[in-house]
């Protein structure tokens, strides 16, 4: 015949004692749980996610009604158990109910303890402790109500945490000088506090209650410096305190808890207390690690296992989202003590490690505590840290190497530790994908696995995970130069120009050490384009930083002659532009008139002291340049579309006309060719372009990144777009991407392939309002731009460039 | 003895830039380094014949428009790996007067 086995309470310390029970002996015992919840057991660590929305209660539930039945147990809901007999070893429900036992678990757990001032029993105030709480806190709480919280410590903030974030106006008050101060050193508590204030919760340290305002209900909490402040809940979360008021009246011997012994027996051989409501060794514990190790000892104890619980360290880790924060063990500061800090203000990062005679005794982590179970886990074990000590406050990833290899260190981690802690990617993914994809540089890897393409932090990390992959195929310095004139890749090159405002070519070649006077033809047409993308309006255009076509705004040919393109918005002309055209061929004896690929009409074999000429006749009928020399939008192509084409699904040469008419001037890293066609069957080639739209009926599919030159590629496709508008919109915005990120001479679908698909993506089609923030950008640059450069020079703009300095064509003759 | 030839202020010529002098011989590339030094080439580079004019001028050095090739403007020979030799024109400057060797023009045509 089993033995009956009785647990009087129901929450996570029983819960785990019995799946340690079930796993040691599964038939030994008959078990029967009075639970004076009316409900299953459920994790009540979940109760803040609850509060703040971000779970519901079904979520949190560890054990179901399922379990129960697997497990025979008879679990009493809403059934609280009012007495003990110890002699008959019965307990007896208020309900009536009376239940044998062999061995009795007492886990009562506690009660939050009320402060009784005045005012405390009214309507409004409640505590935070269980689900019932939880369901009487949200029918109170309504978006622009107040609530304050009288308690700063962890109950205390998740509350106000979860209650702000259901739209209320939130006060906590605390009567220490600092919050969770038994948790937190000032320095930690202070991260906190501003974080708090940060999200709108007003926090009052060193407030301490003096009477809850109110007739009826709960109007307002007033301090004992007399400030009222008006609430219409408030939230009692000063502290627990033991349930032990049934284990007294049983006879048990009770102090703060009930006390055990090593095996959490009570002075009563057949029965246990366990969880909140023991008191062992002189400690009553409130947090779930220690009482899951008390759960641990009286399974193994019923089993008849020899097992012993020697008391707890405590680790906390605040469940507020957004809040990073873990503390462990005693961080008081001591005499015969030492500590190691760590502090990014700007990451808002504090580490914080309290060693005693070469062990860890307290940790405190805010911001960054991925590493505190490592550390906590060092602290119990009581671990030697003393070889560790110079990398131990870097935490695990740092550690087992010896401080001066740090490569050993790296090749040290396990597969699965994590190196880019902003994407989550772990070392065996970055080693794979160097494999596999046989990446050689950083880019590349970030590219392919996005690893330190966030904050960048993890970088030094991933070049070392090359070298070990590579050895010597990886050049550690492998950013390729601009040029030979700096060891600076473009990249950082571009990070400078805005890190240190460089708003000159000359300032920036001193400023980062060019090693040259004036740099040469690779790197001053980029130096002149980053400038002008990064400071629109401020910069002034170098013109001898330009190369020849941009200088003169025609693209010179292998006979030193140039060919001249005016612009045909979206392919479109018109019998006076084409008569202008023929004209001006006659006039100036262009030998050659060929049309494009991009849709336009190419004079070719101008003579170079002509092209004003030209142009002047060019602008008269109304064109301007068509800027087929330009690293920047060169052409829109279109097809006939809804206008004329009976399966065009939009105004395609409408939407290229106005795409064409918002970026033409624009300058780009490299040249920028879209096409937009009408319907899928893709008469506009738009699905080679830089930049290429399909229209179907249902809008506009945005493509980009294509390319039909040395290499050949299809594009991808950005996003759908239903309206015009928006389409106009993504397609600016793309471009001013490219224009920040691009490096130059790098076409599209290269920097594509560089940064990732996914973070233009991420950029430009999943964040709204970044998407708007480039499209203003794009906009803002374009005031600057839009300035025909044919009609600045036929006005005199440049005349030097056009003009000898001095012909001699007699003096031979006259020899 | 040289016979030099006024063409021009060296103020007309833009810093880090070049002018051109036109003759029956072919063009003469008159550039102007950054530090204002003044140098004077036939105007072909030695690669396929480009007009040095309109390169980028960069130190004492001009890169050719057509296909990059560097050429160094006080001797004329091409830098780096490729090789040949712009020809020289013997230009000074006096008072802001940019003048040439109007023997090189001749002995060009002999």
């Amino acid at each position: 015949m089993k033995q009956k086995l009785v647990i009087i309470g129901n929450g996570m310390a029983p819960g785990r004692m019995l799946e340690h029970l079930f796993e040691l002996s599964p038939d030994l015992y008959d078990v029967t749980i009075f639970n004076a919840e009316p409900r299953v057991n459920y994790n009540r660590l979940m109760l803040s996610p609850v509060l703040s929305g971000e779970k519901i209660y079904e979520d949190i539930i560890t054990h179901g009604d399922d379990w129960y039945a697997q497990n025979n147990v008879t679990l009493h809901k809403g059934c609280k158990v009012e007495a003990i007999d110890r002699e008959a070893k019965t307990v007896t429900a208020a309900d009536g109910r009376v239940a044998a036992y062999d061995k009795l678990v007492i886990a009562t757990g506690s009660v939050p303890f009320i402060i009784p001032v005045p005012g405390h029993q009214l309507p409004g105030v409640v505590t935070y402790r269980d689900l019932d709480d939880v369901d009487a806190m949200l029918a109170a709480a309504r978006p622009g109500k107040k609530a304050v919280v009288i308690g700063g410590g962890l109950l205390g903030l998740e509350a106000a945490a979860g209650l702000q974030m259901r739209g209320m106006e939130v006060t906590v008050i605390h009567i220490m000088p600092t919050l969770m101060e038994r948790q937190l050193d000032p320095a930690a508590a202070h991260l906190l506090e501003t974080e708090f204030v940060k999200r709108g919760i007003i926090v009052r340290t060193k407030a301490d209650t003096h009477s809850i305002m109110g007739e009826t209900h709960v109007t307002g909490v007033k301090l004992k410096d007399d400030t009222e402040i008006p609430c219409d809940i408030v939230v009692m979360a000063v502290g627990i305190r033991p349930s032990s008021a049934l284990a007294k009246a049983s006879g048990f011997e009770v102090n703060r808890g009930i006390v055990v012994n090593d095996q959490l027996l009570t002075n009563d051989a057949d029965v246990f207390a366990l969880g909140e409501c023991a008191e062992h060794r002189g400690n009553v514990y409130g947090l779930v690690a220690p009482l899951y190790e008390m759960a641990r000892t009286i399974a193994e104890t019923l089993v008849g296992q020899e097992a012993a619980y020697t008391g707890s360290v405590m680790s906390t880790k605040l469940k507020v989202t957004g809040v990073d924060l873990y503390s462990g063990g005693d961080f008081a500061e001591a005499k015969d003590r030492e500590e190691v800090v760590l502090r990014d203000a700007s990451r808002g990062i504090y580490k914080r490690i309290v060693i005693k005679e070469n062990r860890i005794i307290g940790v405190v982590l805010y911001g960054d505590t991925g590493d505190g179970p490592w550390f906590f886990d060092k602290l119990k074990k009581g671990e030697d840290i003393s070889a560790d000590r110079e990398m131990l406050i870097f935490g695990q990833s740092y550690a087992g190497g010896t401080p001066l290899d740090p490569m050993a260190a790296v090749a040290a981690l396990p597969p699965d530790a994590e190196i880019c802690g902003c994407n989550g990617i772990c070392k065996s993914k970055i080693t794979d994908a160097i494999t596999a994809k046989n990446l050689k540089s950083i880019d590349e890897v970030r590219a392919h696995t996005k690893a330190s393409a966030s904050c960048g932090s993890c970088t030094g990390l991933v070049e070392k995970l090359l070298v070990i992959s590579l050895g010597d195929a990886y050049k550690p310095n492998a950013v390729q130069p601009m040029c030979g004139c700096t060891d600076l890749g473009h990249a950082d090159v571009r990070r400078f120009i805005i890190a240190k405002q460089l708003k000159s070519i000359p300032a920036l070649m001193q400023d980062l050490e060019w090693k040259t006077s004036c740099g040469c033809a690779k790197c001053r047409p980029a130096l002149n384009y980053y400038m002008i993308a990064e400071w629109p309006g401020e910069y002034e255009d170098d013109n001898q930083s330009r190369f020849i076509n941009e200088r003169v705004h025609a693209n010179i040919q292998k006979d030193g002659t140039y060919s001249v393109v005016p612009r045909m918005w979206g392919g479109m002309t018109s019998a006076k532009e084409l008569r202008a055209i023929a004209d001006v061929a006659d006039k100036f004896a262009i030998p050659a008139v060929k049309v494009t690929g991009g849709q336009r009409i190419d004079l070719l074999g101008v003579k170079k002291e002509d092209l004003p000429a030209v142009w002047s006749d060019l602008n008269a009928a109304g064109m301007v340049s068509g800027a087929a020399y330009a690293k920047g939008l060169r052409t829109v192509k279109t097809c006939v579309g809804s206008d004329w084409c009976r399966f065009g699904t939009q105004d395609s040469t409408g939407l290229g006309i106005r795409l064409e008419k918002f970026m033409w001037g624009s300058w780009t890293p490299a040249k920028v060719k879209l096409a937009v066609s009408g319907c899928p069957r893709n008469c506009a080639e738009a699905t080679c372009k830089d930049i290429g739209v399909i229209c179907v009926d249902s809008g506009y599919d945005i493509h980009f990144a294509g390319a039909a030159g040395l290499d050949i590629k299809g594009t991808e496709l950005l996003c759908h777009i239903d309206s015009e508008d928006e389409a106009v919109e993504v397609i600016a915005a793309l471009t001013q991407l490219y224009r920040e990120q691009g490096h130059y001479l790098e076409r599209i679908y290269k920097w594509a392939k560089r940064v990732g698909l996914d973070s233009i993506r991420e950029k430009i089609v999943a964040d709204k309002p970044r998407r708007v923030a480039y499209f203003e950008r794009f906009q803002f640059a374009q005031t600057f731009l839009q300035v025909d450069p044919w009609e600045e020079r036929v006005n005199g703009k440049d005349a030097h460039e056009f003009e000898a300095m001095r012909a001699f064509p007699k003096l031979m003759a006259a020899e | 003895m040289s016979d030099w030839i006024e063409i021009g202020l060296s103020d007309d010529v833009p810093l880090r830039g070049s002018r051109v002098v036109t003759t029956e011989q072919g063009d003469i590339a008159i550039f102007k380094a950054a530090d204002a030094r003044i140098f004077a080439l036939w105007d072909k580079c030695p690669h396929k014949g480009g007009p040095l004019s309109q390169g980028i001028v960069h130190g004492h050095s001009v890169t050719c428009p057509l296909h990059n090739w560097v050429i160094g403007l006080e001797t004329g020979e091409v830098k780096g790996l490729d090789q040949g030799c712009a020809r020289k024109v013997k230009v000074k400057v006096e008072n802001n007067i940019v003048l040439i060797d109007a023997a090189a023009l001749r002995r060009h045509v002999a």
